[in-house]
């Protein structure tokens, strides 16, 4: 029997549990040579703030060890050249579109909210409170509990829409931060964003990367993203949506297993452009080989 | 554009650290045209992670080839691939070189510093095919970098050299060659690929002469297919301006266009 991937976030009903992840996918339709964009549960379109927005010097990108350092600095078109010649696109697509909402202050993300509310074809936004890249220190809200839950309140009392709070995996006690997350509104949470990194040129003794810092995703983050969700699943009643370094469906088996009701691909992505499409088919075949029915039944089942 | 999960590697050559590999993808071959790229997975195993952009060198019927240096572990690992071994590739990718509508009868130069020859062999042969009057400008540190001469010479290309160390032709950098030629006779058109301090004073030559270039940018990259915004180059249209994607708004720009780093 096909096992039923079906995921049931309750503000959101999803054809699987797999979503592409901010950032990592573009607009979508760069995808569209490579794989069925239908096929995936949902995508979470690129950070957008207001205004366009210029992005970092390069270089941008440091290859490591499994992984990836970027420093793109959230380069964007903005929402209104989003909604005229982005969303149209999107909403032909056949899944659920996500929007991650940036601001560089809480007026900012309340004005993203507000013109994209007035649009057709969103499912829910995602709250990036995390992106470590914007300023150099790495600062944003997600850092602590306090500015999460007042951000995170703002926006849900203005937003017609559910809200996703991306969170940040540069914190001592991720627990706090998702419980303060579910204080303020958020309907779930996702995580992990990338981990503030450093790569340096031992020949010029110069950091690799314009911006100096980067946040490091991939393979390499994995173990870190999985305790976290772990963490975060256990403190709050909210769904959690598991993300870093995913690259195969076993991969995404071990954060449902975590306790993510859903997961997102990123940099897979990358290297493999049918990644999100192709990690669907495994989790399915993990699934029948193990006689599980449903997919959710694997959530938050981790033995301890 | 699209994924082959198996080209098979047909041919592989190398003289010292450059490699020659052919790949039997129709599909890919079908649509390539010259200046565009190859993402090529390096590995199954999750490092090296990302692909690496290889620049299309010809296009052989149902094959592409692709000329490359041993520059990094990527392309060190792509070296070790053997005959009969199938890579994953995605491809063409970019805008590749502007052929423009007629280039009968004109005459343009092709400049190439070191592996930076590499996208303008098939640019070469396309641009006569369309009856353009080519000549090649090759530069390299020494004779041993300009392994790809004798496949030019071979293919009937009129070639002339330079090597830093004056082991071969002229003796100097290929922007010298470029100058002493254009004195001879300035070209319709100039097509340019090598190092990043060669392609900008070739751009300075070009733009002091008028004459049009089109220059084919090398960059890191995530995706090579415009999702991941990592590649970009400062780049002017009528804008002042922007970070613009090699991968995807190029990797061939114009002269006029580009911003240099350091430039206003």
């Amino acid at each position: 029997m096909t096992p039923d991937l079906a995921t049931d976030l309750g503000f959101l009903k999803l054809r699987n549990p797999v979503l592409a992840a901010s950032g990592t996918f573009g607009y979508g339709s760069e995808f569209a040579p490579f794989m069925n964009l239908a096929g995936i549960g949902g995508i979470v379109v690129k950070g957008l703030y207001y205004a366009p927005r210029e992005g970092n010097p390069p270089p941008r990108l440091v290859e490591t060890a499994a992984g990836l350092i970027n420093a793109i600095g959230l380069q964007g078109v903005g929402v209104e050249k989003f909604a005229a010649e982005v969303l149209p696109g999107l909403r032909t697509i056949g899944t659920a579109v996500v929007v991650n909402v940036c601001g560089d202050d809480d007026d900012e993300y309340l004005r993203v909210i507000d013109f994209l509310d007035r649009r057709e074809g969103i499912a829910a936004y995602e709250l990036n409170i995390s992106c470590p890249n914007v300023k150099k220190n790495g600062l944003c809200p997600a850092l602590r509990p306090d500015t999460t839950r007042a951000l995170v309140a703002r926006c849900k009392a203005a937003s017609r829409r559910p809200l996703i709070a991306k969170l940040s995996p540069n914190v001592t006690d991720i627990a706090e931060i998702a419980r303060a997350a579910e204080a303020g509104g958020a309907d779930g949470i996702s995580l992990i964003n990338t981990l503030l990194a450093l790569a340096v040129d031992a020949d010029t003794r110069r950091p690799k990367l314009a911006n100096t810092f980067g946040g490091l995703s991939g393979p390499a983050i994995k173990p870190i993203a999985l305790r976290m969700v772990y963490q975060a699943a256990s403190a709050v009643q909210i769904p959690v949506i598991g993300l870093g370094g995913i690259a195969s469906g076993v991969d995404a088996v071990e954060f449902l297993i975590a306790g993510a009701r859903a997961v997102q691909v990123g940099t897979a992505s990358f290297v493999d452009p049918a990644a999100t499409v192709r990690i669907v088919g495994e989790i399915s075949a993990f699934c029948e080989r193990r006689g599980i029915a449903r997919a959710s039944d694997l959530v938050g089942t981790l033995r301890i | 554009m699209r994924q082959d999960p198996a080209a098979r590697i047909t041919l592989h050559r190398n003289w010292d650290d450059y490699h020659l590999l052919r790949l039997e993808t129709p599909d890919i071959a079908a649509e390539a045209k010259p200046g565009q790229f190859l993402m090529i997975r390096i590995s199954d195993a999750l490092d090296p992670l990302l692909r690496r952009p290889i620049s299309l060198h010809a296009r052989e019927g149902g094959a592409v080839e692709i000329f490359f240096q041993v520059a990094g572990r990527g392309t060190a690992l792509l070296a070790q691939k053997k005959e009969g071994e199938a890579l994953d590739i995605l491809g063409p990718l970019g805008r590749g070189f502007d052929l423009g509508t007629d280039v009968q009868g004109k005459t343009a130069f092709l400049v190439g510093g070191g592996r930076g020859i590499a996208p303008l062999f098939f640019l070469s042969r396309e641009l006569r095919t369309r009856g353009a009057k080519v000549k090649i400008l090759y530069g390299g540190k020494s004779l041993r970098d300009l392994p790809a001469r004798e496949r030019f010479l071979r293919d009937g290309a009129d070639i002339a050299c330079a090597t830093d160390d004056g082991s071969f032709g002229r003796a100097g950098f290929v922007t010298g060659l470029l100058e002493a030629e254009i004195g001879n006779a300035a070209p319709d058109l100039l097509f340019v690929c090598g190092p990043d301090p060669m392609m900008r004073a070739t751009a300075r030559i070009a733009q002091a002469r008028g004459i049009p270039a089109q220059i084919s940018l090398e960059s890191v990259m995530g995706c090579g297919f415009g999702a991941c915004w990592g590649c970009v180059k400062r780049i002017a249209r009528g804008d002042g301006g922007r970070w613009r994607k090699i991968c995807e708004d190029g990797p061939v720009f114009l002269a006029d266009e580009i911003l240099w780093d350091g430039d206003a």
